[in-house]
């Protein structure tokens, strides 16, 4: 099931040069991601998982500084040509990002920023590249596309116009597709509908695609594997279904049962996770997590917890007193 | 920027270079080190060991760089040097007279204006509306014209065309600060109108008017030398930087000094006034502050 | 909307009004006498006080500005008794010449300070950015005039490459006429350039910045295109309604260079009119250009209006 790697991230650190000092958004990341696979990336605001997202797509601010590798399709692309990178885009890599009212142009109309795509990468015509456009926006379950190409994205409702960021990324038929919260700027009844639509297009695509959200009941069910990220680092790794059915790290265990649930009695407070991530100008020596994990003892505060496989090899989780390690073993 | 987690994206902003500190580099000082030694010129401009900026040496005439007159000498024999010392006085008599009228007309009525409002404010800003109404230059020519030229004319104009200016910098800065607590607590505390206005308005508000005012020294010297270069503006034979160019713009193909040595005068002058009232600006208004 | 438009409307009356009283005031300020100036060497008592009588001139001050004004509503702002000419007539003979001016100038400023903004822009921070906004901060030091002797120095004394002064009507010849108005236009556009470049410099910086700037990298658009057309679109508002005030303002700039590079404007009319003591002339062309110079900034406030709450919605 798992072929040669798509994308690569081997160790890959993000640090932003501050006034306070170095800030580490993201800290020796590793992950991999196979052909036609959807990874799930989760964690609070503010814990490097949209720095990590633009290390992969090689946009990051122009003051931050990455180490490790980005081995995409074979290729690094921290040690890529700029005009091979941008050849790159599109084609193979493209993203979503979470709010469609400012992720485009509000000056230009939709079926420019859908041609100019098309036309860039594909060296469509005109008149073929317009077809294509309409094809794209009826794909992403947009009415009337011919119309909507002359209108403007402010004259579209926020699902519409994320279903044109949507459009946009799959035009060029990416290997890759990444989407950073692409649902958190949408009200909730239109939340199911876009993250359907990107699984439908994956699964006919066969494209890889990351998920990048705050909230775990995205990715299950919808994503291969999870990987869960506090303070810069990947802190628990698995099979979605094997994170679902036991997670180790107290973290995932927080995450999860802060979302409210439909079992739960009415009027019963959230277990919502107290405490506040750590400044990432000045990291802790030990497991970033300890001052607000209930299970934090002696080695939390003065040790980093490593990735160590449990029993199956595939899930991986950073802590010194996991949750429930010997209990089950099949996925 | 949505997809930047907000904290981090407070961070990346906060990693922008700090300009502010190269303000206050070699190129400030210099500025100040300009400053001072055109005002102690123009001072003692008298105890100087000078010749007589009227004095004319008809032989003498649009004479190069020499030992008995170090600049040369002007179109009608007058030494060069002599006049732009001369020249300076004026320039800062004029520029700095008519700042402190419009600084302190202007700067007295916005601070009324934005702390008594109601219609009193809108008397002050409709007829701050109605000067700002002419071009400034044309009024000053105009005024000049009717009231005749003299020194005190022009700076009395020439600082009246700044009061809008002023009014409108103290207002601002007094529309801010009344709202602040030290305010209520003074009014709470049974403080008088006057006292308020002197005691806790006037010097917060006098940093901004500060800064303001070393950018207006700058304007008005360029605007009476505009109005001097067309003869408009002080009466000769007085030397001014900006007649001096405009003499010398009749002999630029045999004595381009004549024109050029006073406009270099100008120009660092105003480009110092100009320096240290934008890093002025910018260190008591940093939203303010130039790009 | 129609609302705001008349109270501004309503608001701007008062004002010409006041301008009209301020401009009369000034007039009648003159310790000399309309009537002295007139006759010149040939004043004596009698002629003078019969000239005044008959120009009204002994009249109260209130009387005086309302029939003058009574004339200006009809259309008749006076006669020079220099010339002859009606102040109407004279201005507009000048006002093309001032026009073109005032538009060569504003689009030279653009060519110049347009590519360097958006140049400074896409490299702001780096050597060529500081090296510009060092050299615009520095040109905002350097006076009209001073730039007009520098000009007039290199290029027609120095490399005769361009006349000093001089004008000849676009209609008779107009690469003749478009060669006198190199250096007026340049000087005026080198104190117009630094205004234009900082603005859209500033906004197409904080344009990059945006999301959907971004996303067309992620796109993988040619730089060139993400510069041009995705960055530069939405930072134009600022200079569009800027180029307009700019343009009204030069009306102040335009009367020193009229008159160092000899161009048959207003501005020269102007200052024409200070030299000879025609004050009908000096009376007129004030409230013209006061009149012009208000409702020009009418006219911008009411763009700013209609063009700010359709892009506000989609400017985040």
């Amino acid at each position: 099931m798992n072929g040669a790697a798509l994308l690569s991230v081997e160790a890959v650190s993000v640090d932003l040069p501050t006034v306070r000092g170095n800030l580490r958004a993201v800290d020796q990341v590793d992950l991999h991601l196979a052909a036609g696979q959807t990874l799930g990336i989760v964690g609070e605001s503010g814990c490097g998982k949209t720095m990590l997202s633009r290390a992969i797509l090689q946009l990051l601010p122009k003051k931050a500084k990455l180490a490790g590798r980005v081995i995409f399709d074979g290729q690094d692309l921290a040690h890529c040509s700029a005009e091979a990178l941008r050849k790159l885009r599109a084609r193979s890599l493209a993203v979503v990002f979470q709010d469609p009212m400012t992720s485009l142009n509000p000056v230009l109309t939709i079926g420019t920023q859908l041609i100019e795509t098309l036309q860039e990468h594909l060296e469509l015509d005109a008149a073929a590249a317009k077809r294509r456009s309409g094809e794209l926006l009826a794909a992403v379950g947009i009415p009337a596309p011919e119309q909507r190409l002359s209108q403007y994205p402010h004259q579209l409702s926020g699902g519409m116009r994320q279903r044109v960021a949507i459009a946009i990324a799959l035009s060029c038929e990416p290997k890759l597709l990444i989407a950073d919260e692409p649902t958190t700027a949408l009200d909730v009844t239109i939340q199911a509908q876009i993250l359907d639509l990107l699984a439908r297009e994956q699964k006919r695509r066969h494209m890889a695609m990351i998920i990048i959200t705050h909230d775990l009941g995205v990715v299950a069910g919808r994503t291969d594997d999870v990987a869960v990220m506090y303070a810069g680092r990947v802190v628990e790794r698995a099979p979605t279904q094997a994170l679902f059915k036991q997670m180790h790290m107290p973290y995932t265990e927080a995450l999860l049962a802060a979302i409210p649930k439909l079992e739960t009695a009415p009027h019963t407070p959230l277990p919502a996770i107290s405490g506040r991530p750590p400044d990432p100008t000045r990291p802790l020596k030990g497991c970033s997590f300890s001052p607000r994990c209930r299970y934090a003892a002696g080695r939390c505060e003065s040790e980093k917890p490593p990735l160590v496989p449990a029993e199956m090899a595939a899930h991986q989780y950073a802590c010194f007193h996991p949750i429930r390690l010997a209990a089950d073993a099949t996925a | 920027m949505a997809t930047l987690d907000l904290a981090l994206e407070e961070e990346v902003v906060a990693a922008l270079p700090a300009r502010r500190k190269r303000r206050l580099g070699p190129v400030f000082w210099a500025a100040i080190a300009w400053m001072v030694f055109i005002f102690v010129a123009a001072i003692f401009a008298d105890v100087l060991p000078l010749p007589s900026p009227t004095d004319m040496d008809m032989l003498n005439r649009r004479a190069p760089f020499s030992a008995l007159h170090w600049l040369g000498t002007d179109g009608l024999g007058r030494d060069e040097l002599a006049r732009l010392v001369y020249g300076a006085r004026i320039s800062l008599i004029v520029g700095l007279g008519a700042p402190v009228i419009g600084v302190t007309i202007g700067g007295a009525l916005g601070m009324l204006a934005g702390y008594f409002r109601g219609r009193f404010e809108t008397l002050v800003v409709g007829s701050m509306d109605v000067l700002l109404a002419f071009p400034p230059l044309i009024l000053a020519l105009a005024v000049t014209a009717y009231l005749g030229q003299s020194i005190l004319n022009l700076t009395c104009i020439l600082g009246m065309l700044g009061i809008p200016a002023f009014m409108r910098v103290a207002r601002a800065a007094t529309l801010t600060l009344a709202r602040r607590e030290f305010v209520i607590a003074a009014q709470a505390l049974g403080a008088s109108h006057a006292r308020i206005l002197l005691r806790e308005l006037l010097p917060n508000v006098m940093l901004p008017l500060l800064a303001f005012f070393l950018l207006g020294v700058a304007v008005i010297i360029v605007a009476e030398g505009a109005l001097s270069f067309l003869g408009l503006g002080v009466p000769p034979p007085i030397a001014s930087w900006g007649s001096m160019i405009g003499e010398g713009r009749e002999s630029l193909d045999v004595a381009p000094q004549l024109a050029f040595l006073p406009a270099i005068a100008m120009f660092l002058t105003v480009l110092s006034f100009n320096l240290v009232g934008d890093t002025l600006r910018a260190l008591t208004d940093p939203r303010q502050g130039a790009l | 909307m129609l609302g705001f438009v008349a109270r501004r409307l309503l608001y701007l009356l008062p004002v010409l009004v006041a301008v009209s009283l301020l401009t009369f005031l000034i007039a009648s300020l003159l310790p000399g006498d309309l009537a002295y100036v007139i006759l010149g060497d040939q004043a004596t008592p009698d002629k003078v006080a019969a000239l005044r009588h008959d120009m009204g001139l002994d009249q109260p001050v209130l009387i005086r500005y309302l029939g003058w004004l009574w004339h200006i509503l009809q259309g008749d702002f006076g006669r020079s008794f220099r010339t002859g000419q009606t102040v109407l007539q004279a201005v507009a003979e000048r006002l093309p010449v001032s026009f073109e001016l005032m538009i060569l100038a504003e689009l030279t400023g653009l060519v110049i300070g347009v590519p360097l903004a958006i140049v400074c822009a896409a490299k702001s921070g780096g050597a060529f950015d500081r090296f510009v906004t060092s050299t615009a901060f520095g040109m905002l030091s350097v006076p009209t005039f001073l730039s007009a002797i520098l000009l007039i120095y290199l290029f027609a004394v120095e490399l005769h490459l361009l006349p000093a002064t001089g004008y000849v009507p676009f209609s008779e010849d107009p690469l003749g006429n478009l060669r006198f108005f190199v250096l007026p236009a340049l000087t005026l556009a080198l104190a117009e350039w630094p205004g234009i470049m900082r603005v859209l410099r500033s906004d197409m910086i904080a344009t990059l910045q945006e999301d959907y700037i971004a996303l067309a990298r992620a796109k993988g658009l040619k730089p060139s295109r993400i510069l041009f057309v995705h960055a530069l679109k939405p930072s134009s508002l600022t200079l569009v309604t800027i180029t307009g005030i700019n343009i009204g303002r030069l009306i102040g700039g335009a009367v020193i260079v009229e008159s160092i590079f000899a161009l048959p404007g207003i501005g020269r009319l102007l200052v024409g009119a200070i030299y000879t003591r025609d004050l009908i002339i000096l009376q007129g062309v004030v409230l013209l250009v006061a009149a012009g110079f208000v409702i020009m900034n009418f006219i911008v406030d009411m763009l700013y209006a209609v063009i700010d709450p359709r892009i506000r919605h989609g400017h985040a």
